[in-house]
């Protein structure tokens, strides 16, 4: 029943995991306060760190997709689902403290809770793939555009997107330097 | 190079280069974008594979979800490179209740387990629901400027905010203890 990818692909994938976790762990978001923190609006390495993955994968991914043709891999907007799944997850995430790949992670920094948040994931999983034919059905179905890009819904180039954001991020890490809580004693 | 590898903490713009870098490679070495979420699933489906497998090929979900692929493979490997650059830094720490939790909600390990365990359900279900979570919606989507994936980063932060505030108000920002 259980089939496997080819080794190559299972190899590439577990030398990718590992830089990601090494990075994930190095960056200090395999912390608990650090991602509670930035929803708390009192450390900013979340923001930090995500809004620079995105400025500087964006801008490589989009050359080598119009250099060599590099495949893009857009998930569909079912935009209920983006909406309602985003909500949840928001909630689900300062309550735990983790992302499911945060989450990981911090079980091999020494979180012993994050075990727990993991159980619950694979808990959570379980339940939506017996709910997923209604939700398919109900949620997913009501409100989709397919897989676009947001430079295809509003007719601008995508490298408008890519150095508008890198503009912005400027702006909000300029915005936000030296304003991390200090460290404190709780 | 020796001190980077010990040096406890990377600056989050080196460490979110590094990220954007990685993509680079999933994207055009690997021909995939990397996610983690759809992994919980699969882990699920492949074990009620062995315990009832007529009810894995019933579910359409579970039933797509049965191969051991290149994102099973990431998820152990997340677990070994935080290990490793933990093990490196000499960083890696016990932590069952943390600071913030245990000043607004105690001491109790289980409350903390048992929040823990419900947060996680609802990451894991939500991540479905949207069709991705952090990695696959925040960072491989969002830098495709991805529909889906924008409108999933908004909807999280929101209510995590909220959620935030709710918890622990605005006295919580003086207990983050990092």
């Amino acid at each position: 029943m259980l089939t496997f990818d080819p080794w190559n692909m299972l190899l590439l994938g577990l030398a990718t995991g590992l830089v990601f976790g090494f990075l994930l762990q190095r960056g200090g978001v395999t912390k608990y306060q650090i991602i509670v923190g930035q929803f708390l609006w009192a450390n900013h390495t979340v923001l930090r760190t995500m809004l620079t993955a995105i400025v500087v994968g964006s801008a490589g991914v989009l050359a080598m997709h119009q250099l060599w043709d590099v495949k893009l891999h857009l998930k569909e907007a079912t935009l209920w689902g983006n909406i309602l799944g985003g909500g949840l997850f928001g909630v689900g995430m300062v309550v735990l403290g983790y992302c499911p790949g945060t989450g990981i992670g911090a079980i091999a920094d020494g979180s012993r809770h994050a075990i727990w948040g993991v159980l619950g994931m694979l808990v959570g999983a379980a339940g939506y793939a017996e709910a997923e034919s209604w939700i398919r059905a109900n949620i997913l179905a009501a409100w989709t555009r397919g897989k676009v890009t947001i430079a295809q819904e509003v007719y601008v180039s995508p490298w408008f997107l890519v150095i508008g954001l890198a503009i912005v991020a400027g702006l909000v890490f300029w915005w936000l330097r030296g304003k991390d809580v200090p460290r404190t004693t709780a | 190079m020796g001190t980077l590898l010990t040096r406890p903490r990377w600056s989050p713009f080196l460490v979110g280069a590094c990220i954007g870098a990685l993509s680079w490679i999933t994207f055009g070495l690997m021909g995939k974008a990397l996610g983690t979420s759809t992994t919980f699933v699969t882990v699920v489906a492949s074990l009620q594979s062995f315990i009832a497998p007529e009810h894995v090929t019933a579910t359409p979900y579970l039933a797509k979800h049965t191969k051991i692929d290149w994102q099973f493979m990431l998820v152990i490997g997340i677990f070994i490179g935080a290990l490793l650059s933990a093990v490196l830094a000499r960083s890696y720490k016990v932590e069952r209740v943390p600071d913030l939790w245990a000043w607004r909600f105690g001491p109790s390990k289980a409350k903390r387990y048992l929040a823990a365990f419900l947060g996680g359900i609802l990451v894991l279900f939500g991540a479905r629901l949207a069709d991705g979570c952090t990695s696959g919606h925040g960072i491989s989507g969002g830098l495709q400027f991805a529909v889906s994936s924008w409108v999933f980063f908004a909807s999280f932060f929101l209510t995590g905010l909220a959620t935030a505030l709710v918890l622990f108000g605005k006295e919580g920002r003086k207990h983050v203890n990092v």
